[in-house]
């Protein structure tokens, strides 16, 4: 191309950000400066068209890199309605990449007029993106072939249809919906997005069965003591009026206004004509479970905090033992048994409570989270330890539990354990052995939980662990003897 | 829309309105699956402004104004004659679906007057929920009123599927709290703020893709401004304090609104509603401009803001030998306690001078309007000289007296 022949460029009405990114590959390659350069653009918009630019241009120039910034500011720019957009685009790009004195860091200087400029343009988009989100109203209407369809018409001030298709199929996906506009129109069939001629406003419904409930919503939610027209008008120009549907409530309110207002300060407040809820005002004091059972039945009741199994593995035991045994969770056979403690490391746990000679039937067994977290790897489930969050959300259960419970020694079997029992980490290393939890000054003890003797790498740590164990547990038996 | 249901709609969105939080912001971005419906976007959408200026975000309503309170600033406590209401959980369900499909809104806000007991009534809130979220596979925006005499574990449910949960400290200190609302108090407020704040920290400290979400927009406070006695540093003080402990995404100022059904308890004439914008805007100051609450209070008298002029104007009044500052030179925070320069424009005039030096003109290209900003700064083709320091200097910034409009 001729760096000195002036060039006319012809790019397509509307958007045409391929059309301007293939000219801006070309005209840079070339070296072509902007004051040589004559842009037009088709009046109408083709939406049908890619960016088509006459072969005499040669083969599409090669990408240019351009900084994230302004590869954003074009792609804002190109959808505004001002047809000098792309000789101003392109200037910003001549300055900052041509052969002499290039002005690599131009788009950062905001105060440069061509820079504030185009960053008001940007804005000017931005905000029609905006208003456009907030102010599309679908109505439904029934389509004997499809079904239910949604269906709004929009006036935006500038070229965003397809820059703002996007966000309503991510909002929309499940629906079949469609928006009209002067500039163009999309269509989405729940699964295939479609950029369709313009449409008028007369192809749009009239009237939507929801509509009277939104007014009322919109007409109750204003506040007639707070009237504020100025502010009101700012972020919903009057422009937009005409196509939402609560807009015709306004000259009523604002006309009620401040008779209602006055009416307010005026009248006193009348005595109760009827409601006198002693009763009741006495009775909401008693809430929350009064015994384990209630409370067993609200956590079974409840949405696990784990991701895993939804049933809850609940403790099991005597009231008043004299030891609670708090695990950390229910493991695969836990949750299939619905019981405490019967998977591997419960069975290691009987062994050794026998060997301390502590009568496991009296005491009382439970965990302090009471779901089984696990991911699935093919046929089996994993199990995961909990995470600080979700053993303080069970937290509440257990304290409650050890409430009705009310055992003399509460033994922490494991970190998870500690923790919940503590309400902050704690290492075993650090803490094993005897231990006042915190609330009432609990009596307690911390030891390891019995499925890290089964993690153990070779069979002498596995046998000198579990001899620790017992020695732990004989101890336990001591206390409470 | 059947005509039972929309009166019901009539009186429970009427009953919520007095909460001035609408917020839809700070949700991660999200959307629904295939079979789902809705997106979040972080930064909310408005969808509409009602003729008090205030912003429709959310179809924010009551699941019931029946209540067993008696907190005398509430239209809806139980010894007010207002008109009542139930939505059965299905209606709010159904009723959020439908306006969201539609694009009225960007999600729910619920609260709800307290019956049978705390407890009942957070289930019953929850449960809207998660119906919401499990059954009709919602990805929009859900605001949960925390009822902070609930039972914990409710608490921890609640934020599992909701964006953000607030409860209200309504009344700024513990004796005001005493004595407009005899139900409530003041330690089991802190309580559940403190659980949410705490839960919702571990949650955004959570590194694995499977732990679930915790209120991931955060929590909200209002407070009521001019009902009771307290001025304006003491509320700042007590903002300061809540932003620090609960690590609260905002603060709500609400200027007390006369109410139908009044109680005499109350104050008949509602405060300036200019007093709680200038508490908006110093909010803002210790948040984001680096001030701290007493420098704020300082611009004032004796406590209360300038209600003429705006908080960091008035500060830059009573402490003329900080300026003026030079665009071209200063540092970022003296930059920022230039009235008339915003952070985007403190940060654009930052970024700009490492490339050029300014003048006037091209601060005035950056900043909103030159006026407020010209007798506080050096430029390379400006200074202020006398101007900094004339006697008349806030009559020249303060904003004209406009005529009150009548309609």
């Amino acid at each position: 191309m001729d760096p000195t022949a002036h060039q006319h460029i012809q790019l397509n009405g509307g958007a045409d950000l391929q059309g301007f990114r293939q000219a801006l590959r070309i005209l840079s390659w070339s070296n072509i400066p902007n004051h040589q350069i004559n842009w037009s653009a088709n009046t109408a918009p083709d939406l049908f068209g890619g960016g088509q630019l006459p072969s005499s241009y040669g083969a599409a120039g090669k990408p240019i890199i351009l900084p994230r910034a302004v590869a954003d500011l074009i792609r804002l720019v190109v959808c505004h309605s001002d047809p000098e957009k792309y000789a101003l685009l392109y200037e910003l790009v001549w300055r900052m990449r041509r052969p002499k004195n290039p002005e690599t860091h131009l788009h950062e200087v905001a105060s440069d007029k061509l820079v504030a400029k185009l960053t008001a343009m940007a804005k000017s988009v931005r905000r029609d993106l905006h208003k456009m989100h907030a102010f599309v109203r679908f109505r439904e209407v029934n389509d004997p072939e499809i079904g239910p369809r949604f269906v709004a018409w929009f006036e935006p001030d500038h070229f965003i249809i397809e820059e703002t298709a996007q966000f309503f199929v991510d909002r929309f996906p499940s629906i079949d919906w469609a928006i009209l506009t002067p500039k163009g129109s999309l269509w989405w069939d729940k699964s295939e997005l479609a950029i369709g001629p313009p449409g008028t406003r007369a192809d749009a419904p009239e009237f939507d069965a929801f509509e009277i409930g939104w007014r009322t919503y919109y007409e109750s939610t204003f506040n007639p003591a707070r009237t504020n027209l100025n502010q009101m008008r700012q972020h919903m120009p009057k422009k937009y009026w005409r196509n939402l549907p609560e807009t015709q409530a306004i000259p009523q309110l604002v006309h009620a206004a401040a008779s209602r207002v006055d009416r307010m300060i005026e009248q006193e407040a009348a005595i109760p004509v009827k409601r006198n809820p002693a009763k009741a005002v006495a009775a909401m004091a008693e809430q929350g479970p009064a015994s384990l059972a209630e409370l067993n039945q609200i956590i079974a009741k409840a949405d696990p905090f784990v991701e895993g199994s939804a049933r809850a593995v609940l403790g099991e035991g005597p009231i008043h033992p004299a030891i609670a045994f708090v695990g950390e969770q229910p493991g695969d056979q836990e949750d299939l048994q619905g019981r405490p403690f019967v998977g591997p490391a419960g069975q290691l746990f009987d062994r050794a409570l026998e060997q301390a000679g502590i009568d496991r039937t009296k005491a009382y067994i439970t965990n302090a989270v009471k779901h089984f977290k696990f991911v699935q790897r093919g046929k089996r489930r994993i199990h995961q330890s909990p995470t600080a969050g979700e053993i303080k959300h069970y937290r509440w259960w257990l304290q409650k539990e050890l409430d009705f419970v009310q055992p003399r020694l509460v033994v922490a079997l494991g970190a998870s354990a500690a923790h919940a029992l503590e309400g902050k980490a704690l290492t075993i290393r650090d803490h094993r052995g005897v231990h006042t939890f915190p609330g009432e000054g609990q009596a307690g003890f911390i030891t390891v939980h019995p499925s890290s003797l089964l993690r153990q790498p070779t069979p002498d740590d596995r046998e000198r662990e579990y001899a620790a164990f017992v020695r732990d547990l004989a101890c336990i038996r001591d206390l409470i003897a | 829309m059947d005509e039972a249901l929309n009166r019901k709609l009539r009186i429970l969105a009427d009953a919520a309105k007095y909460d001035a939080s609408c917020a839809s912001a700070g949700a991660k971005k999200r959307k629904a699956g295939p079979n789902g419906l809705g997106s979040t976007s972080g930064n909310g959408i408005c969808h509409a402004y009602t003729p008090d200026g205030r912003c429709v975000s959310l179809l924010k309503i009551l699941l019931t104004n029946y209540c067993l309170y008696d907190c005398a600033y509430c239209i809806n406590r139980r010894s007010s004659n207002v008109e009542r209401a139930r939505f059965a959980v299905n209606e709010v369900v159904r009723l959020t679906i439908e306006f969201y499909k539609r694009n009225y809104i960007e999600g729910l806000f619920l609260s709800s007057g307290i019956i049978r007991s705390a407890d009942y009534t957070m289930e019953q809130m929850i449960l809207v929920a998660k119906k919401l979220r499990k059954d009709e596979g919602f990805a929009g925006y859900i605001h949960l009123k925390t009822i902070p005499e609930a039972s914990p574990w409710l608490i921890e449910q609640a934020g599992l599927w909701a964006d953000r949960l607030s409860i209200n400290l309504e009344l700024p200190t513990q004796e005001s709290l005493k004595a407009y609302a005899p139900e409530k108090d003041s330690a089991s407020i802190t309580r559940a703020m403190g659980q949410m704040g705490e839960r919702i920290a571990e949650s955004r400290a959570e590194k694995s893709r499977h732990a679930r979400k915790f209120a991931p927009a955060g929590q909200s406070t209002q407070v009521i401004v001019g009902a009771d006695a307290t001025n304006d540093a003491d509320m700042l003080a007590t903002s300061a304090r809540l932003y620090d402990s609960y690590a609260l995404s905002r603060v709500y100022y609400s200027a007390f609104s006369p109410i139908p059904e009044a109680s005499s308890a109350l104050p008949a004439k509602p405060p300036p509603l200019q007093r709680e914008n200038r508490l908006y805007q110093a909010d803002w100051l210790f948040r984001y401009y680096g001030f701290a609450v007493d420098e704020i209070a300082s611009g004032g008298e004796g406590g209360m803001l300038d209600l003429e002029i705006d908080p960091k104007l008035a500060w830059a009044l009573k402490n003329r030998d900080r300026f003026p500052v030079d665009v071209n030179m200063a540092d970022r925070e003296a930059l920022l306690r230039v009235p008339g320069l915003g952070v985007r424009a403190v940060d654009r005039i930052i970024a700009a001078r490492r490339h050029a030096t300014l003048r006037l003109d091209d601060v005035a290209r950056v900043c909103a309007g030159l006026k407020r900003v010209r007798p506080f700064i050096i430029a390379a083709d400006w200074r202020p000289t006398a101007e900094t320091d004339r006697a008349d200097l806030r009559q020249r910034l303060a904003p004209q007296p406009t005529q009150l409009s009548l309609f």
